[in-house]
């Protein structure tokens, strides 16, 4: 990890989960993704899906708590919920394809001002890991991603065009870092909240492409 | 007249399996997972095998069980289907990604909807399908595209097996089979993928009529071999 500027993990996907309306179908991805959970849904029915199947799960389930049987996509084990729903796998890929996820969060190494991403092979490596991603990426109405601002040799991940692999092309929408809330759109990529403690100038220096400034730019709230 | 297709023992219900065969092994994260019948083939040791799996490793494995990783370090692997040949990490090493790398085994990565569906194309009668996942990506290089409605799909085929090994909760003796939770998984779509379907059984196998017609997630009619096994572990 980079050096802990602004947000935290948690605060990232709090951000994040503010977006999801009542009523979404989210998909988390393994990962930093997956504490979107944790955030605060007491004003919205929120629903998750997992991509073996599970739809409707609850919280990760505490030690001792576990039922060997239920897993999320991470392979976490998770808590049954009242309503939950078992499919198997091509099911919940058909309900995936067809558009019914609102969001799907997933983590990446790379964006692109574009709204291209690469989180599936990394660069010189043979094997990569796919899983879902690819599916749920050019399938589900929303793609955000949440990932830290730089790679650890303190190198930009929010970028002019992908060096890797790339996951599914101008997809995504949002992406939550510790640095700030940015959109991706026709325009590029607009800040358009920045994290407690950074300056704009800190934001754009760690930065691979131009970024938009906005007027009203905001803090995120944490 | 009813024939068994209760097997004596894991051993026994995979003596044939010959070499260059295609075998799919359910499971995701774990759970699901055919992992005492992965170590009945590990001691049989047929060579020269594809095997199609979510990814090449499972987790929290009990005594006397194996996950892919087995069969790649037994060198009995020629080629790996899976959505995952590599961890999920990058500090993670895994088995195949090392024999990978080294160019002792083949790979092929699919993404994870395009799998099951390739699996239940293959029992569905379906030769081939078109997808959006993977367009404008490494893995629909060289595939044949197409546009519907303004938007571009990948064609991919289906992905028949010769052998399914397969994980489930309850069966009767018909190898009609129940599954508990995400336990179900890639289970029925390899099941109705393969030419024999192996199964491997938590609970003890009921007589027919055992199961609720109603409630059956896989049909005995895609079952061939059925072996109750320990959850809890089983002696190698």
């Amino acid at each position: 990890m980079s050096e802990e500027k602004g947000l935290s993990r948690q605060q990232m996907c709090n951000r994040l989960a503010r977006e999801f309306a009542d009523g979404w179908i989210v998909n988390l991805g393994v990962g930093i993704p997956t504490m979107c959970a944790n955030a605060d849904f007491s004003d919205r029915l929120i629903t998750f899906h997992a991509e073996n199947g599970v739809i409707g799960y609850g919280a990760i389930a505490a030690p001792g708590q576990e039922d060997k049987h239920l897993v999320n996509a991470g392979g976490q084990h998770v808590l049954p919920k009242p309503g939950m729903v078992i499919v198997h796998h091509a099911d919940s890929f058909a309900l995936i394809r067809s558009g019914k996820i609102d969001v799907t969060v997933m983590g990446a190494y790379q964006v692109s001002e574009k709204g291209d991403f690469a989180n599936w092979k990394l660069a010189g490596a043979k094997g990569g890991g796919i899983g879902g991603a690819m599916d749920l990426a050019a399938c589900a109405k929303r793609v955000f991603i949440v990932m830290e601002h730089t790679t650890r040799d303190g190198s930009p991940r929010i970028i002019k065009n992908c060096t890797l692999p790339i996951t599914a092309p101008g997809v995504v929408k949002m992406v939550a870092t510790n640095y700030g809330l940015f959109r991706i759109d026709a325009a590029g990529v607009t800040l358009t909240e920045i994290a407690p403690g950074l300056t704009v100038d800190e934001v754009k220096a760690a930065t691979g492409c131009p970024l938009v400034i906005p007027d009203n730019l905001q803090v995120v709230a944490t | 007249m009813q024939r068994t297709k209760i097997f004596p023992s894991l051993d026994a219900a995979v003596a044939d399996i010959p070499d260059g065969s295609t075998i799919g092994f359910a499971g995701f994260g774990g759970v699901g997972t055919p992992w005492f019948l992965i170590a009945a083939l590990s001691r049989q040791g047929a060579k020269r095998l594809t095997c199609v799996s979510n990814s090449t490793t499972a987790r929290d494995m009990p005594p006397g069980a194996a996950d892919m990783s087995a069969i790649v370090a037994n060198g009995q692997l020629a080629k790996g289907i899976c959505a995952f040949t590599a961890g999920t990490r990058p500090s993670q090493k895994l088995v195949f990604t090392e024999w990978y790398e080294a160019g002792k085994v083949e790979a092929e990565i699919v993404p994870q909807g395009t799998l099951a569906e390739r699996l239940r194309a293959a029992g569905a009668g379906i030769p081939a399908f078109f997808t959006p996942a993977g367009v404008g990506t490494e893995v629909s290089e060289g595939k044949e595209h197409r546009d519907f409605d303004g938007r571009t799909y990948v064609m991919e085929r289906a992905l028949p097996l010769d052998y399914a090994f397969i994980r489930a909760w309850k069966a009767d003796a018909l190898g009609n089979l129940q599954f508990r939770l995400s336990q179900r998984n890639f289970n029925p779509l390899m099941a109705m993928a393969a030419r024999v379907t192996i199964v491997e059984v938590e609970e003890d196998v009921l007589p027919a009529g055992g199961l609720d017609p109603d409630q059956i997630h896989v049909p005995g009619l895609y079952v061939h071999r059925l072996v109750k096994v320990d959850p809890k572990g089983m002696p190698a």
